[in-house]
């Protein structure tokens, strides 16, 4: 296996060539083949990628594909209080998809993915065009990165709870206002509401939409900039017609990774909203809990439906794939 | 043919746009460092004092407590469990993403599907994963634990993104380096050993400390999968379920001071490889 692996890492090259002189006098070296002519068995390029890619596939086939057709599986068992049972049955979709509950859920999830993507995306897209396009020296640039990315180290959880001090009734920032006469009771809508998880999210997500967007301009090359401007585009022009479009896959990879985190939250919701909402995969770790493993299969199901037909049509506006794997 | 007109360097006159961008970023790292901020106050908080202002008797009994295992959570073992789990994490993301990355850089057949696995892993939302492998454990009659179980569900979030990063390093790879070592009798090995390997080093680099702090932080996909042993992040949620005390801040405040020592640490040894590689032309040429 291990001979497996440094030969395909060894085998990395351009394309198959003729062996030098030097690989030929590597192998008299290693004399085990006293043949003068020896020639090294080439894998084709085909092969040593599969070698290369072989434990990565691997990993995720049976620790992600497995198990996500197992809970498959599992929405279709039968299932009491005391265990489940493997059948064929659509009851727990039919649940699923009739209750009003999930109705509520999904609609309330779907409004925060919409709310967080609008505000990370403008927030995302103009730090990481102010960065790329404006800051000019590559140091300053590198530490204004890294003042992005700390808090980034700081664990989700304690970063969540950092707004409450900062946002509750007796908070900081009522204690600011208050202090400032802005206003003369505290604010109550701050924390705990609708509000407080919205900020939550921003505060936490903003960076996935930074960096993929910043990581697309950054290759945009700056003559056709100033190329645009030299045939009398306006800034809105050159914006529209050039900048964007070339950091659209930026643009959607960062809007993927900031609408999967938050449709698949079910902390922050729950800790920012003072228990008052609940997000999907919360009601669903409610049934996981109490051991209801196919109706929580098969509301998993429906949700990972629903994110892979999100994603999908991402993926369709921007071909990732392609831009990615040049 | 007429001089061209002289033009102001427009690299020297800031359009207004900057000034609005700029103003707009300061906001943002206020936004972002704000609550930060309060919680860094607030982990010097008195023996007495609540999780809000003011600070009563300013001191370091937090950080204190921070050490000493209590009812609710034990956080220095916890600490270590999530600091070796998350190294192991690092190392398997590096050799495994690198490896995979260094693939897509010539066609084969089933490259597309790996790319919307790899993709398709990164978007389930992540209890989700752990559900599934947390199931597929039971199925199969093991123990969830932290060095199988959970090791594998953070390695399926980890992995796709040391993926993607590794889009990026080998894309602004320029391959005519190794065709010029090729041309010169480099092995394969030594090309990939002396030319690409050091080339793609800061990039591997990123690959490695992303790959840990995802660990290190990683809640959602642990929770179902993890068995016994705590993490660190579960053993904080253990504890904000219970009560919030200022412990938790010092915690938070201890946590930044590593990030930045991890950072600078990280910082320090780039210049140095970028200096070294320096060196080395210079005595090259």
């Amino acid at each position: 296996m291990t001979g497996a692996v440094v030969d395909a890492l060894a085998n990395e090259g351009i394309r198959p060539r003729a062996p030098s002189v030097g690989v030929e006098r590597e192998l008299l070296r290693e004399g085990s083949d006293p043949v003068p002519r020896a020639r090294p068995r080439r894998l084709p390029g085909w092969a040593v990628s599969w070698l290369q890619i072989l434990p990565l596939t691997t990993i995720l086939l049976v620790l992600f594909a497995l198990p996500t057709l197992l809970f498959l599986a599992v929405s279709f068992f039968d299932y009491d209080r005391t265990g489940i049972y493997p059948a064929f049955l659509l009851d727990n979709y039919r649940e699923v998809l009739t209750s009003a509950s999930t109705l509520r859920v999904y609609l309330s999830t779907l409004k925060f993915a919409a709310i967080v993507w609008a505000i990370t995306l403008f927030l995302g897209f103009n730090i990481a065009y102010f960065l790329v396009f404006h800051v000019r020296s590559g140091k300053v640039r590198l530490v204004f990165f890294l003042l992005c990315a700390i808090p980034f180290f700081t664990s989700a959880i304690i970063r969540t709870i950092a707004w409450i001090p900062f946002l509750g009734r007796s908070g900081a920032f009522n204690q600011a206002v208050l202090a400032l006469g802005l206003t003369s009771r505290p604010l109550d809508f701050l924390l705990f509401s609708s509000f407080s998880v919205v900020i939550a999210y921003v505060h936490l997500y903003t960076l996935l939409m930074i960096g993929p967007i910043a990581n697309a301009l950054s290759k945009i090359d700056r003559s056709l900039v100033e190329a645009a401007r030299d045939a009398g585009a306006s800034r809105w022009q050159t914006m529209a017609h050039v900048v964007i479009p070339l950091s659209k896959t930026g643009i959607a990879l960062g809007s993927i990774l900031v609408i999967t985190q938050v449709m698949g939250d079910y902390f922050i919701v729950r800790q920012m909203s003072g228990g008052q909402s609940a997000s999907i995969v919360s009601a669903l770790s409610v049934e996981i809990q109490a051991m209801q493993y196919p109706p929580a299969s098969a509301s998993a199901i429906l949700l990972v439906v629903i994110v892979a037909i999100m994603v999908g049509c991402l993926m369709r506006i921007v071909d990732v794939r392609k831009e990615l794997v040049k | 043919m007429a001089e061209a007109p002289v033009r102001q360097n427009p690299i020297d006159a800031r359009p207004w746009t900057f000034y609005a961008l700029g103003a707009l970023f300061f906001a943002y790292l206020l936004f972002l460092y704000g609550p930060m901020l309060v919680i860094y106050a607030l982990s010097f908080q008195g023996p007495n004092g609540g999780v809000t202002f003011p600070i009563v008797d300013p001191s370091l009994d937090w950080f204190r407590d921070v050490w000493r295992p209590g009812q609710m959570a034990n956080i220095p073992v916890a600490f270590w469990r999530s600091m070796t789990l998350a190294g192991i994490v690092c190392l398997l993301t590096v050799l495994i993403s690198v490896a995979a990355g260094l693939a897509y850089r010539r066609p084969f057949p089933g490259s597309g599907l790996v790319f919307y696995l790899a993709v398709s892993s990164l978007v389930m939302p992540s209890l989700l994963v752990g559900f599934g492998i947390g199931l597929g454990f039971q199925f199969l009659g093991l123990q969830a634990d932290l060095f199988t179980s959970a090791l594998g569900a953070q390695l399926t979030w980890t992995l796709p993104f040391g993926l993607l990063t590794m889009f990026a390093v080998v894309n602004r790879f320029n391959r005519s380096w190794e065709e010029a070592a090729a041309d010169l009798g480099a092995t394969p090995w030594q090309r990939l050993r002396y030319v690409t390997l050091p080339i793609l080093l800061p990039g591997i680099l990123g690959v490695g400390l992303s790959a840990f702090t995802l660990s290190y932080d990683e809640y959602a996909r642990t929770t179902l999968t993890i068995g016994a042993r705590n993490t660190l992040p579960l053993e904080i949620y253990a504890l904000i379920s219970s009560q919030t005390t200022p412990m938790l801040f010092a915690l938070g405040t201890l946590t930044t001071a590593a990030s930045f020592l991890l950072i600078g640490v990280s910082l320090v040894v780039l210049l140095r490889l970028q200096r070294r590689r320096e060196w080395m032309s210079r005595r090259a040429t």
